[in-house]
């Protein structure tokens, strides 16, 4: 409060001792708000240090970079096209399996689950949404892995006709890891997280719409594709959204089971990489300047992946929590 | 009346192939969920003794514990809490009580979401470029802040919508009584939020607990014992990176040993949050 003000306030504000503390009403103010800002300049230091950490790899590499698929830290050479690629299919594979799961998981919780069960059921759901994502690439690693090469892998690559577009898509090395099965742990990561974000979307629904459809004589299909999802249509995109962008960022899980080679797969078994992983395995071992700060454009690349995703499921969950 | 019998038949059976697929989908998530925990109680219980809460970690082959990695750990993500609760909480209050209508508070609300789904590979990758980079080392300091930006969002995030739940009216009577409203927020609002706030810490540290990708090129690892916030330090998630992807056996088995104490404590916080926050009302 200024002088003046106080001054025109005259006889009573003379009167009146000022309260205990008044004095730093606008500091704490400035603290909340410095706070908060330094949430912004976190975001923006992560962009900020990947460009200019990642800078001589795009100035020497130029639009190569992207487009390229040589890995080669011993000639000095970087092209991240491998890495790349491997992000976007291992994520698009693990959406393509976890939607699906995901939604009948949540019509399961909110239509047909006995009510019993359905605490017990939810909440299981959320803690698998916590586990951290080491703890899948483990299990994905001893356990998972020789199962899926057992009885996934071989029987698929020894059945398949020679020539045929399934001998194409099966090609790779049978060891358990590789695209496909980095891309199942992924969505079984996901999955939870999506499942539960549903659920909370679909409970959002008024009764007495659900109640009126059924009171039709809808059936327990047609309620939910006709009524509740239509009523939650943005919301549902913006939570598949946001499970396509944890599962582009997600590292530790995908290094433990994909393979790990930059080159392009060439099938759903064969080994790969993606960006995150690369970030993971090699940062730390990076032999020169130049593959450092490749490794950092990589980051860089990925952050805006990301970021474009994460920004726009969340205009639509908002948008749809508004409606 | 025919056709309309063909109608009927035909719904009901879509209708039972869809409340088949539900099932069976859930089914298949539940058997997932029980196959993970199973594998972890079976390997991870086999190599628990005593020698994994006195020793540190062995060289390969020798008999060794993760009293340094679980120390590590509990360190970072102490120091991590700190930071995270202090910023989280005052940006919170700043998004819920002062920001209003204004342009830079929908920025900072909608910029957090972002940060708070950033993979956190890129957290690392800065935390280094900030703190490593400059001063040569890895170090537990570091691998701290790199937590803290990890779990600070979550934290803001939660306080903001428990303070935008609590009455107008509580404000209004505080401030009614010649309170400043900073001590209207302290001694008023964030006691009535408190166990919103508490649910969202918890939460935040069930998060970071957890976490390998920030602290490998941050906190790094450290094979010995160490409390030195300035050297790099033994954490459990980078020691189940290190000893899980190795050839030998002791190795591998105090790694299920880590990942099971890891998966324990977050499972134990997370339903502890839970009750903290008390039941959820719809359901």
């Amino acid at each position: 409060m200024t002088q003046a003000a106080l001054d025109t306030a005259a006889p009573v504000a003379e009167r009146r001792a000022s309260p205990r503390g008044a004095a730093f009403e606008r500091g704490f103010e400035i603290l909340c708000f410095s706070a908060a800002t330094m949430l912004l300049a976190a975001l923006g230091g992560v962009l900020i240090s990947l460009a200019i950490g990642g800078w001589p790899a795009f100035a020497k590499f130029g639009f190569g970079f992207l487009t390229t698929a040589t890995w080669d830290p011993v000639e000095d050479v970087y092209g991240a096209a491998g890495p790349i690629v491997g992000t976007i299919i291992t994520a698009a594979l693990a959406l393509l399996l976890a939607v699906p799961v995901a939604f009948g998981i949540s019509f399961f919780l909110v239509e047909l689950c006995p009510a019993f069960l359905r605490r017990s059921i939810s909440t299981a759901v959320e803690l698998l949404a916590g586990i951290p994502s080491i703890i899948y690439g483990m299990w994905g690693l001893f356990i998972f892995s020789p199962l899926f090469a057992k009885y996934l892998e071989i029987p698929l690559m020894t059945s398949a006709p020679q020539g045929s577009v399934m001998a194409a898509l099966v090609q790779g090395t049978p060891n358990g890891s590789g695209i496909l099965a980095a891309s199942i742990i992924l969505a079984i990561m996901i999955l939870p997280f999506m499942a539960a974000t549903l659920r909370e979307l679909l409970l959002t629904v008024p009764p007495q719409v659900r109640e009126s459809a059924y009171g039709l004589g809808a059936t327990t299909q047609e309620v939910v594709m006709k009524v509740t999802l239509p009523y939650v249509r943005r919301g549902a995109i913006g939570a598949i959204m946001l499970g396509l962008g944890r599962a582009l960022g997600e590292t530790m899980a995908v290094t433990f089971i994909i393979g790990n080679s930059h080159n392009f797969p060439k099938g759903l078994f064969d080994s790969g990489s993606t960006i995150a992983s690369t970030i993971a395995n090699e940062f730390t071992e990076a032999s020169t300047p130049m593959h450092t700060a490749s490794l950092i454009a990589l980051g860089l690349v990925l952050f805006l992946l990301t970021s474009i995703v994460l920004g726009l499921s969340r205009l639509m969950l908002r948008t749809s929590a508004k409606v | 009346m025919a056709v309309s019998q063909a109608r009927v038949a035909s719904r009901r059976l879509s209708n039972s192939l869809f409340v088949g697929f539900c099932y069976l989908v859930t089914g298949i998530a539940l058997v997932a969920l029980v196959a993970i925990l199973w594998s972890l109680v079976i390997k991870g219980v086999g190599g628990l003794n005593l020698h994994v809460f006195t020793m540190s970690t062995p060289a390969p082959g020798s008999d060794g514990g993760l009293l340094n990695a679980i120390v590590g750990s509990l360190m970072l993500c102490l120091m991590a809490m700190v930071m995270c609760v202090t910023i989280g909480i005052l940006a919170g209050t700043w998004l819920a009580e002062f920001s209003g209508d204004s342009l830079y508070g929908s920025v900072v609300r909608f910029l957090n979401d972002v940060l708070l789904s950033t993979p956190s590979i890129l957290t690392g990758l800065f935390v280094w470029y900030l703190l490593v980079q400059p001063f040569h080392t890895f170090s537990g300091f570091a691998g701290g802040v790199a937590l803290a930006i990890v779990a600070s969002p979550v934290i803001t995030r939660t306080t903001e919508e428990v303070l935008r739940l609590q009455p107008t009216s509580l404000r209004e009577s505080g401030i009614a009584l010649g309170a400043p409203f900073w001590h209207v927020i302290r001694h008023i609002l964030w006691r009535a939020a408190g166990s919103g706030i508490l649910t969202g810490a918890l939460l935040a540290f069930a998060r970071i607990s957890g976490e390998t990708a920030p602290l490998l090129f941050t906190a790094l690892n450290n094979q010995f014992f160490s409390v030195d916030m300035r050297k790099p330090m033994a954490n459990l998630p980078s020691v189940i990176n290190q000893f899980a992807l190795s050839a030998q056996d002791n190795w591998i088995s105090l790694a299920w040993v880590a990942a099971l104490l890891i998966t324990v404590s977050v499972l134990a916080v997370t339903i502890i949050a839970r009750a903290v926050s008390g039941e959820p009302r719809r359901s």
